[in-house]
């Protein structure tokens, strides 16, 4: 049995008179231990589906399970299952920070003496060690954002969401938390269900993307099928000898879905995978004696899966939290900052 | 059993907040006492003009105080949960188990905490202006703080919940209350009033709660105007926690 599991998620806004159709039937399934990619661009619905899943917000239609507790009849069940780590954290700057930690493990009614234990265990887990004392608000950005995720785990979930982990982080502290992320999975078996809206984080961090856009799904693979369905690598060449007949020649290689001269008098190559074709092209030139002169390949990125599938670029957008959706129940209401 | 627990952890959690910040008592306080010191001995004087012998004149001077500080020391509460909301506290609390009454009353039972420990305070500064009262009297009228504050600051956390917006909530909350403090008599007896303005003000709750306390600070304790105060306590607080309870159970607040 799958550990999420959505059916024709749906989720409708009444604005004003009109209703708007945020989230139009999601079906998704992930398997224990993925670590997951959910992505989208402004207002796909990607934020209400998680919402949705984090019984933040119910559902107009459909149903889920999660960890095996169904999300319409049973929340607080799937509640004390999941984590949640929303973007902004959700820390009091005014608190302390093993205080934090400890009304989160006591809110899941760990005893006291444990909970006491896991919050030393946590802080050392998530190299926040010697800082339980500190307030909040005098974190860096990096420790307190791996203060959001130990309150994720405070209870040890099945499951953890996180939306946008690595969002406003400097280079350093991302990595480091793609490591923590890995490590949990490994260490603990925990599955992980994060958005970003960084494609080289989905690349690098994730087993399986999920791609949302206008409320559905649009596309669910590995990064590498993705790649390989929805983009192709471009390979640009000089060559010694007459470019025209080396276009003829490599555009009826298999493999290559495209090759055509260049402005310059270069050949450029269109291959599904690079990997396999680079090879044949080189051979299938040199056996025809033309010379490379030049060689440069452009390898294919989540960025052109993604424009592909949407038509719309993925980019790191501070106004993308926002919904676009003018809600009247501030039933979408993201902290915005 | 288990709200109960609830209740306490969000509690201790907000108290120990505030008490690592005393500023609060300061500057909670700094209004009512400037009020006591600056404007006490001339509302005095001008009521001991009308006859009314001085340690009376406290006795009716420092209930209006006591319902000033609370109107405005609970009602404005809710500025503290939209920081709140804004943080994303509040939704990483409603994904764990927490019961989501609690996450209102742990919040309101701190506010209310807070407001009896300044209105003591000042009870006990007005003691050397000249103040003079029954102490069941004050017992009662502390009791009817409690009540009346747990009522508007459970009003404040549901409005802010609402509106989720400083900008509303202050204008909201100012237009509101400032109405409802004139016509409870806070500043001057409404006995001063023109008949017309008397009958208005006999339609505000506040009205009943400041005549009983004045009765309360005199010594009576078992009398009709006191128990209609409260009365008229217990039902603000009973209804606004009802209300508050339930904004904070719809699943989108």
């Amino acid at each position: 049995m799958s550990i999420i599991e959505a059916n024709e998620l749906t989720r409708t806004f009444r604005s004003g008179r009109q209703s708007v159709a945020a989230v139009r039937g999601v079906n998704l399934r992930v398997e224990a231990g993925e670590i997951v990619g959910f992505l989208g661009p402004n207002g796909a619905g990607k934020t209400t589906t998680l919402r949705m899943l984090t019984t933040l917000l119910r559902p107009t239609s459909g149903t889920a399970r999660i960890a095996g507790a169904d999300l319409a009849t049973a929340p607080r069940e799937v509640r004390r299952r999941i984590g949640y780590v929303a973007q902004y954290g959700g820390t009091d700057p005014n608190a302390l920070v093993d205080e934090e930690l400890f009304l989160q493990a006591r809110l899941y009614r760990i005893p006291v003496a444990p909970a006491r234990r896991r919050v030393v265990e946590l802080l050392e887990q998530l190299d926040l060690g010697g800082l339980g004392k500190r307030l909040v608000g005098s974190l860096s950005g990096g420790q307190r954002r791996r203060l959001d995720i130990a309150l994720g785990l405070v209870h040890d979930p099945q499951v953890i969401f996180l939306d946008e982990p690595t969002a406003g982080l400097d280079p350093h502290s991302r990595n480091n938390l793609w490591e923590h992320t890995r490590r949990l999975r490994e260490d603990h078996g925990t599955t992980v269900f994060l958005t970003t809206h960084y494609l080289d984080e989905a690349d690098a961090l994730c087993d399986r993307i999920l791609v949302i856009d206008h409320g559905r799904i649009v596309a669910e693979d590995t990064p590498v099928n993705l790649k390989r369905q929805l983009a192709a690598d471009v390979l640009t060449m000089e060559v010694v000898g007459d470019p025209a007949a080396s276009q003829r020649l490599l555009a009826g290689l298999p493999g290559v879905r495209q090759a055509a001269v260049t402005s310059t008098g270069g050949i450029q190559v269109t291959l599904a995978d690079a990997e396999q074709g680079i090879t044949d092209v080189i051979t299938a030139l040199s056996g025809a004696g033309i010379g490379v002169r030049a060689l440069q390949l452009a390898r294919a990125s989540l960025d052109d899966v993604f424009l592909s599938l949407t038509g719309r670029e993925l980019r790191d957008d501070p106004q993308d939290q926002q919904s676009p959706i003018p809600t009247t129940e501030g039933a979408d209401h993201v902290p915005a900052r | 059993m288990s709200l109960l627990v609830d209740i306490l952890l969000v509690f201790q959690r907000h108290l120990r907040i505030s008490l690592r910040n005393p500023l609060w008592i300061v500057i909670g306080i700094s209004q009512p006492v400037a009020f006591l010191v600056l404007y006490g001995p001339l509302m005095t004087s001008t009521l001991s003009i009308t006859g009314v012998a001085p340690e009376r004149a406290w006795q009716t001077y420092v209930p209006g105080v006591l319902v000033q500080l609370c109107l405005f020391g609970s009602a404005f509460v809710g500025f503290g949960v939209i920081a709140e909301w804004r943080g994303g506290v509040i939704e990483r609390l409603r994904v764990t188990p927490v019961s989501r009454v609690a996450l209102l009353l742990g919040r309101v039972l701190r506010d209310v905490a807070l407001l009896v420990v300044q209105a003591v305070l000042l009870v006990v500064v007005a003691l050397p202006l000249g103040l003079r009262a029954s102490v069941p009297g004050v017992l009662v009228a502390l009791g009817v703080v409690t009540l009346l504050s747990l009522g508007l600051a459970s009003l404040s956390c549901a409005l802010a919940l609402t509106v989720k917006s400083e900008d509303t909530l202050g204008p909201t909350l100012n237009t509101g209350l400032m109405p409802l403090l004139l016509l409870s008599g806070v500043l001057l007896p409404m006995s001063f009033a023109p008949r017309w303005l008397d009958l208005v003000s006999r339609l505000t709750p506040f009205r009943y709660i400041v005549d009983g306390m004045r009765s309360a600070f005199q010594g009576e304790v078992f009398s009709a105007t006191v128990l209609s105060t409260v009365l008229v306590a217990l039902s603000i607080s009973v209804l606004s926690v009802l209300l508050g309870v339930r904004t904070y159970l719809r699943q989108s607040a």
